[in-house]
């Protein structure tokens, strides 16, 4: 283009990754030095451009940039050294993959002419994370690299989002080579995701929709991803066709909670009218979900008498567990767009009394109240914590991450979550140690926001080591510990599943949260009476600085309703009905043998 | 208590396949490119799914473009989840099942064919005889000394599983097949 182009093309590819980030909109990045990445390291400190952000164990950077992805739309990016250090990316890549979230992850290797030889800090990088990308590539050539690397950007956030690895050779960082920019570099010809809805197959789908008398949308995760215009289409839809709406854990917050067709998150801790509704319905729209074992419940006797519409960008969740009738392949939001536009141009929109009656049901099982909880004057109910903690953030700009366990569960149950993009936990694969890296990466992004991870006692102990992290880049935090000195749900499990034989699942050995988060310099809060709980929830609102909360609740508070393994959707335990004899019982032999 | 139980290898649900298991030829046009056939083996293994017979090839060198045959089996409902797996790997091109076109056309089957080479050493009469059932069979001698022969046949696989039946008993020392190649009848390709 110019005469200064070549010179200026020319560079080593430690400076082609900063210069390809840097094209590719990247403003942080979450990583851990070491050996293999130490040329990219320095680059780093030699520009501005783009902050790093230092955390404490590479699980941490990897869930940090998943929360930073899901929280903005953009790509998280991840830094992390040869053997160990991709090693230890194995768990967020998985569940990033699980949950269709873009992260690009650059790897160090050892250079090309150790590789094979076991070399110090060498592992199978490409081969280790195969089966947990999208896509990952070993750079054995630097002219390769920038291409490489836009590709790596294009992969992760098109089509169904995901993380890719980028394996960066130590000899190939110190090489001279040429950079391309993105807008020149060659896309993989074999690599088109569909994005565009068939037209015949949204009109049929429309058709049938209109002449539902028993119809439920069922959302999920693939509507956050699809963008905020996605979550607007889905509320427009829902106001044009009046129908009931629920959804998966991953898809909270597209439709508001506060929304008069609100249902409740479904599933296997959904609510009494999702799960009702799913079953009973004859008319079932999926859209962006993937018929999930936590959603469906026993196969063979999920929604048995519904016609079913099912959009997902990608054809291989198409009849993957359950077969349906109207298969629509492309990007939510362009498929919604077509859907809100047939619908209204139908010649005859349905009138509301045919709904009427369905409207009826969902009314008399939301009377059930399928969440309820005896609550205390003397211990802090779980729910009730999280009642208080909700009604104390409202009118902020509150982002919401977790841990896995029943503290999640509970959290997607009461929160509440009125907008898409505030709502960060771990679904598919489940990771303990999610939601603390996950609220920093949240906090980077949104550094004037409340940023709290509801955790678990158990949980939080498994990516504490970030609390360092959240010092040093003046993350606040908030830290909110269900504290019942349990692994609750797998205590809830043996007590449904294994005669109450509590094995491993106590705790005996528990930190003292407060001084350990002294002890990182964060402050530390301690709550034990339900009268003091609204207090000390406004104080730790208030601290402008990582609060670590020790909030100490009913320890064996169990999790319902729940839908017990091998089970079906009418087939809920409602917490009414949990008495001791229910829950010993709730699951058969055969069912004793799931998971 | 239910340790003698055997383990469903499903999560959360019991289902009993009824479906009729099918054997499918697939035909995977593939970017020649590192780890791709690493990719395709994964994600057989990965997701439990079977391998009969896979081959894998480059076939037009300027375009850096590899045709992978696999001959699977399962219910159609997994052959179609195959399928669109095998469609998500970045340098896959097209996924074709060899098998479904068929019947699209009219046809019963692709036209499938194996090549082997077998090793039989003997003497005297079932030297003789080995030489025989090798012209019945159309198979080449590619390799002798006064003690052996390497026959090279080329056929269907039921026709290689026949040949090296028959020549058992003469001295069959060892069999190397390629595994399938296969492609539709007619003029369009795939």
């Amino acid at each position: 283009m110019t005469d200064t182009a070549d010179n200026g093309n020319r560079m080593t590819g430690a400076e082609i990754v900063l210069r390809a980030l840097k094209d590719n909109g990247v403003e942080h990045i979450f990583g851990y030095p070491g050996g293999a990445v130490l040329p990219i390291y320095d680059e780093i400190f030699q520009q501005e451009d783009i902050q790093h952000i230092l955390v404490r164990h590479e699980q941490g950077a990897g869930h940090a940039a998943e929360g930073y992805a899901r929280s903005t739309g953009k790509v998280g990016v991840m830094l992390v050294t040869s053997g160990p250090g991709a090693t230890n990316a194995v768990t967020p890549l998985q569940d990033a993959l699980m949950d269709s979230i873009p992260l690009v992850c650059l790897t160090g290797q050892v250079p090309t002419t150790l590789i094979g030889s076991d070399a110090f800090q060498e592992a199978d990088t490409v081969g280790i994370t195969r089966p947990c990308t999208k896509h990952n590539w070993l750079v054995k050539n630097v002219d390769e690299l920038a291409g490489i690397i836009h590709e790596a950007f294009r992969i992760a956030q098109s089509g169904r989002p995901g993380p890719v690895v980028v394996d960066i050779p130590k000899d190939i960082q110190f090489a001279t080579g040429t950079y391309v920019a993105p807008s020149e570099a060659t896309a993989s010809k074999s690599y088109k995701p569909k994005v565009n809805g068939d037209l015949n197959a949204i009109q049929a789908a429309v058709e049938l929709m209109a002449t539902a008398r028993r119809p439920v949308l069922y959302t999920g995760g693939g509507v956050i991803n699809a963008g905020p215009e996605a979550s607007q289409l889905l509320r427009e839809l829902v106001e044009l066709t009046n129908f009931p709406i629920t959804s998966t854990l991953m898809g909270l917050g597209a439709y508001p909670a506060s929304g008069k067709n609100w249902l409740g998150m479904l599933g296997m801790h959904g609510s009494y009218e999702a799960n009702l509704a799913m079953h009973d319905c004859d008319v079932m729209v999926c859209i962006g979900a993937r018929f999930d074992d936590r959603i469906t419940g026993r196969l063979n006797a999920f929604s048995p008498n519904s016609r079913k519409v099912h959009i997902d960008i990608d054809p291989s969740s198409i009849n993957k567990n359950v077969r349906v009738d109207i298969p629509i392949i492309g990007d939510v939001g362009h498929v919604l767009e077509d859907m809100v536009r047939l619908w209204r141009a139908l010649p005859k929109k349905p009138e509301k009394a045919q709904t009427a009656d369905w409207w009826a049901s969902v009314e008399t099982w939301r009377a059930k109240k399928s969440f309820s909880y005896k609550n205390s004057n003397d211990v802090i109910m779980p729910q009730y914590a999280l009642e208080r903690l909700a009604e104390a953030t409202k009118g902020r700009d509150t982002y919401i991450t977790t841990e896995v366990g029943q503290h999640q569960m509970w959290a997607a149950q009461f929160f509440g979550f009125e907008e898409p993009n505030h709502w960060m936990t771990s679904g598919g694969l489940g990771t303990m140690g999610y939601g603390l890296p996950a609220a920093l990466g949240v906090q980077v992004a949104h550094p004037e926001a409340l940023v709290i991870d509801i955790a678990g006692d158990a949980s939080i102990q498994m990516c504490i080591q970030e609390m360092s992290c959240a010092i040093q880049h003046n993350l606040p935090v908030k830290i909110f510990i269900l504290n019942n000195q349990y692994m609750g749900m797998v205590r809830q499990w043996q007590q449904l599943l294994h005669g109450n034989r509590l094995s491993n699942s106590y705790t005996e050995a528990m930190p003292d949260f407060v001084k350990l988060a002294e002890a990182y310099g964060a402050v530390g809060m301690y709550c034990d009476d339900p009268k003091e709980l609204d207090g000390k929830i406004a104080e730790m609102i208030a601290v402008n600085a990582p609060v670590i909360f020790d909030c100490r609740v009913a320890n064996l508070a169990n999790c319902f309703p729940m839908i017990p393994s091998g089970k079906a959707h009418n087939e809920m335990l409602l917490p009414e009905d949990a008495t001791d004899d229910a829950v010993a019982t709730a699951i058969d032999a055969k069912g004793r043998q799931l998971v | 208590m239910n340790a003698h139980q055997q383990p469903t290898g499903s999560a959360y649900f019991i289902s009993q396949e009824t479906a009729k298991v099918e054997s499918h030829t697939l035909s995977v046009l593939v970017s020649n490119e590192p780890g791709v056939l690493a990719r395709v083996i994964g994600l057989f293994s990965g997701r439990g799914y079977n391998i009969e017979s896979l081959t894998v090839s480059e076939t037009e060198h300027e375009s850096h473009l590899s045709r992978i045959t696999i001959v699977t089996n399962g219910t159609p409902l997994v052959l179609e989840q195959i399928k669109a797996q095998l469609e998500r790997i970045v340098p896959v091109f097209r996924v074709v099942d060899l098998t479904v076109r068929a019947g699209q056309l009219g046809q019963e089957r692709p036209i499938e064919r194996e090549v082997a080479l077998i090793k039989v050493a003997g003497n005297g009469e079932s030297r003789a005889e080995a030489l025989r059932l090798a012209d019945a069979f159309q198979a080449k001698v590619v390799d002798a000394t006064v003690g052996h022969f390497i026959f090279e046949i080329t056929g269907k696989s039921s026709k290689i599983d026949q040949f090296v039946a028959v020549v058992k008993p003469l001295g069959l020392i060892e069999v190397c097949r390629t595994g399938i190649a296969a492609m539709n009848r007619g003029p369009q390709g795939m």
